[in-house]
């Protein structure tokens, strides 16, 4: 046999015994597990289960502190993520890394030029580029400027930048969460064409339809350890889940059919400009009645967030009105904002918990009143009442099952399913009148999914109003009474649940039916 | 970053505690070095400095007289950097609060000590804080960086003390540009006066009852910033400004409280330095506190007893290092300042070196004992 029929007949990539702690959290133990040349491995878990931290390792951002890792056979030791790129390792991160306003080619560029005079660089990427997308299908408009594309174009061009650096194994971490269902696809085309080259694909996801759908083997991973390696054609989403959570899973969710009464809240006209003065809203129409909820479907950042902020309190609007239970608040500044809609009835669970909804050094004990803690009830004359916030923090945990049941263990130590259990539990714990509920399960796991699914529609059918926004289509498709649409600003659409498909929300989404809203 | 499931029962002390005094230790060795390179006996040279900052009940006192602006300036730092503010001006809001206190001593020393004295606290708090709000009332309002505006604010306290002490507040008739004496009402009673007084004998030293309220002051700052709202607040602030937003924290009101706070416990260097010793306002008489207690906040860690026991370490410096270089002349004072600098070196720049071993150090020690 010679050389070159030995290394193609190893594996890819290797990883013997990865250990990795992360203070006191132990992100990954003993992980082994082997990615054969020219397929396409899927890496599964949930949330909190150790994927990035695999993909950060094999990426060069952490050293292991045990464990070895083997490219094409070759044991090998990164030291930077330089180091990763050297042996072949390109990877296209969840959050893009490119310059908006640089064109692609400079983009695919940056960081790779040759030589002291930038022309020749570009001339040279501007041919292997159009070698590149002649080969995979991966055709953008290499002077187009970044900032200006699509995000599955953008997506492309990440791509692209990994294969000019001569990439010939590709990891994807939750490449899909900012695409619609059809970008989706596309995507998967081009990962087929690539795999078709020859090329190592592995891609991280939490979405059991894309592992099912696009590659030929996939890894289990749960509390740091592999606890399943499989073809992916003996396996199927029943399976895989309940090796992701170590028991059987419902994925679906049982619900009454909706006693909608009063409307809670009410906007119209609804306009919110950013810090540069562009308009982000531009005249948002919606109505939240009591036991509905009403949820928000959308490519992120189309304006979701803004919408959320605006409505509780933390941004100022530009235009509109906005009624809480039949009264116009818009002019009443000291109630439009946090303190004063909290005040009003309304709990708001951030779209992003550890940027905004806790502080990640506290206690579980202070994140529980994080809002609150102005409150008479955690109060004294001069000093917090800290009995009262432990006591209603461990009441949370225990209701909530939230693990450890430590309420002094800081925030930052419990997994992302636990913190947000935390967020949750605080704010339905104030009993609010209206919930505002921002990717209720992002970084959750699917036990803690389940659970939370299971209080949200606790929560509507005693009678409350619940406004939900979520990138997760299937999450927004099981959960809402009635689905509106965002898409750059506006809602496009609004369809009941009965009369909601994928296909349908997938192309409102990607703005294609404005005129039939 | 996903991480794996946490571990209960986290230990979190160990880390906190022996980290600084690696740090310590590893400052006192490249000293060491040093010591050796000048040519004097390291050896010598620690157990010099040792018993030149404890080895008498003066030299202990002068350690914590010392130790007592330190703490002072030491809380006024930690205060300020719960909330996320880095306020580099406790030297000139010292300074400042020392007017109100000459103001004080002057005009009121007459009136009894019971009197005096808390009118004393007053001012150098008021003028402490007052100095310490313009930066932060522009920080909060305007959006102008306090690390650069509160720099600036030292030298305009500087400044306007010069002006003050040299055409204005100097007593007539004399050269130096201090005031006069203040009546002995307006004096702070000396610990040595009172431990004589209830028949213990210790040697004099400058050491003021200022020392015991800084002391109350460590105290009054662990129930404020952990079991206030307001030093919730200020917490909530200083970790996730985000989050602060989100919870409904007036911003702008809590930089300014924690400031005015940060510039009052700074005045009270005054009380010690103006009241207790000098008696009189004169020129300098902060001699660089301000400054030492950035380096005594991030060595306590912000806490309170931490800050107490890095300005015993400052204080302990200080006062051994002139009787350090009493005995041995080639160590000069300037020593100690390289001392400090190594200090804050360690503990500052290079915390991290030590703290990742530590960690998996700890991590091992731990899983031995809990197999």
């Amino acid at each position: 046999m010679s050389d070159r029929d030995a290394e193609s007949a190893r594996p890819a990539v290797e990883l013997a015994g990865i250990d990795k702690w992360f203070g006191a959290v132990h992100a990954n133990r003993g992980i082994s597990f082997a990615v054969e040349r020219g397929t396409i491995h899927g890496i599964v878990g949930e949330n909190g289960a150790g994927k990035s931290t695999l993909v950060g390792i094999l990426y060069g951002y952490h050293r292991p502190d045990a464990g070895s890792i083997a490219i094409h056979g070759k044991p090998v030791q990164f030291r930077s993520p330089q180091d990763a790129l050297n042996a072949g390792i390109g990877m296209v991160h969840q959050h893009f890394m490119l310059v908006d306003t640089f064109t692609v080619l400079e983009n695919v560029v940056l960081g790779a030029e040759a030589g002291f005079i930038l022309r020749a660089t570009l001339q040279s990427a501007r041919d292997k580029l159009a070698q590149l997308a002649r080969d995979y299908h991966l055709e953008v408009d290499p002077d187009a400027i970044a900032g200006d594309l699509s995000v599955g174009h953008r997506q492309r061009v990440e791509i692209l930048k990994a294969l000019f650096r001569g990439a010939d194994i590709l990891i994807l971490d939750e490449p899909t969460g900012v695409l619609t269902p059809q970008e989706a696809d596309h995507l998967f085309r081009i990962l087929r064409a690539l795999k078709a080259e020859g090329k190592t694909i592995i891609l991280i996801t939490h979405k059991l339809r894309e592992i099912l759908d696009v590659t030929d083997a996939v890894t289990v991973v749960r509390q740091g350890q592999v606890v399943g390696q499989v073809a992916t054609k003996d396996t199927s989403a029943e399976g895989l889940a309940e090796m992701m959570v170590g028991r059987k899973v419902i994925l679906r969710i049982d619900k009454n059919p909706k006693q909608a009464g009063d409307v809670v809240l009410e906007v119209s006209g609804l306009c919110v400009a950013d810090g540069m003065g562009h308009e982000r809203l531009h005249g948002i129409d919606l109505k939240v009645r009591r036991g509905e909820i009403v949820g928000i479907a959308g490519v992120a950042g189309n304006g979701q967030s803004e919408l959320l902020e605006a409505l509780a309190g933390i941004r100022p609007i530009s235009g509109g009105r906005i009624m809480w239970k039949g009264e116009d608040i818009t002019d009443r500044p000291r109630l439009r904002t946090p303190k004063g809609m909290r005040h009003l009835g309304l709990g708001h669970v951030p779209e992003d918990r550890q940027r905004m909804g806790l502080v990640g050094a506290f206690g579980a004990n202070e994140s529980t009143i994080l809002g609150y803690h102005d409150d008479r009830s955690y109060n004294g004359p001069v000093l917090l009442d800290y009995d009262a916030v432990n006591a209603d923090s461990r009441r949370n945990m225990e209701e909530y099952d939230v693990r450890p049941l430590d309420e002094k263990l800081p925030t930052s130590s419990f997994s992302g399913g636990n913190q947000q259990k935390i967020v949750v539990a605080r704010e339905v714990a104030q009993d609010p009148d209206l919930l505002l509920i921002g990717q209720p399960t992002r970084g959750v796991d699917i036990g803690a999914i389940e659970f939370i699914h299971k209080r949200l529609v606790e929560l509507r059918d005693a009678g409350k109003g619940i406004l939900l926004v979520s990138v997760e289509l299937d999450e927004v498709m099981a959960l809402s009474d009635r689905i509106l649409v965002m898409f750059d600003g506006r809602i496009v659409g609004e369809l009941a649940q009965a009369d909601a498909t994928e296909n349908e929300l997938g192309l409102m989404m990607a703005g294609l039916t404005r005129a039939a809203a | 970053m996903s991480t794996g499931a946490a571990r209960p029962g986290t230990t979190w002390w160990p880390l906190e505690i022996l980290l600084p005094l690696l740090n310590l230790a590893a400052a006192l060795v490249v000293t060491g070095i040093l010591v050796w390179l000048l040519g004097a006996d390291p050896f010598k040279a620690t157990s010099l400095l040792v018993s030149g900052a404890f080895g008498t009940s003066e030299a202990l006192g002068y350690t914590l007289y010392y130790a007592t602006s330190f703490i002072f300036t030491g809380l006024a730092v930690a205060i300020a950097f719960h909330g996320g503010i880095f306020n580099i001006g406790s030297e000139g809001q010292a300074y400042i609060g020392g007017l109100g206190v000459g103001l004080v001593g002057l005009a009121f020393g007459g009136l009894p000590a019971v009197v005096v004295v808390p009118l004393a606290i007053l001012a150098s708090a008021a003028f402490g804080a007052g100095w310490a709000y313009i930066p932060a009332w522009l920080q909060a309002k305007r959006g102008s960086h306090i690390v650069i505006t509160t720099i600036m604010f030292n030298f305009i306290a500087a400044a306007l003390m010069t002006y003050l002490l040299v055409n204005v507040m100097i007593q007539p008739g004399q050269q130096s540009p201090e005031t006069r004496e203040f009546e002995p009402n307006a004096w702070l009673p000396r610990i040595n006066d009172w431990l004589g007084a209830i028949g213990v004998h210790i040697d004099p030293s400058p050491l003021n009852i200022s020392f015991l309220w800084a002391l109350i002051c460590a105290a009054a700052f662990w129930v404020f910033v952990w079991h206030t709202r307001w030093g919730y607040r200020l917490r909530v602030l200083g970790f996730n400004e985000e989050a602060a937003v989100y919870a409904g924290v007036p911003r702008a009101a809590t930089i300014i409280l924690a400031m005015s706070i940060s510039g009052a416990l700074s005045g009270f260097v005054a009380l010690n330095e103006v009241m207790g010793v000098h008696h009189r306002l004169l020129l300098n008489f902060t001699g660089g506190a301000g400054f030492v207690g950035i380096a005594v906040a991030l060595m306590g860690r912000n806490h309170p007893i931490g800050i107490c026991l890095a300005a015993l370490l400052f204080g302990a410096l200080y006062q051994g290092g002139s009787e350090l270089n009493f005995e041995i002349p080639t160590l000069t004072r300037e020593m100690v300042v390289v001392i400090q600098g190594l200090i804050i070196l360690m503990c500052g720049a290079l915390e991290n070196v030590f703290r990742t071993p530590l960690e998996n150090l700890l991590r091992g020690a731990r899983a031995k004992a809990t197999p």
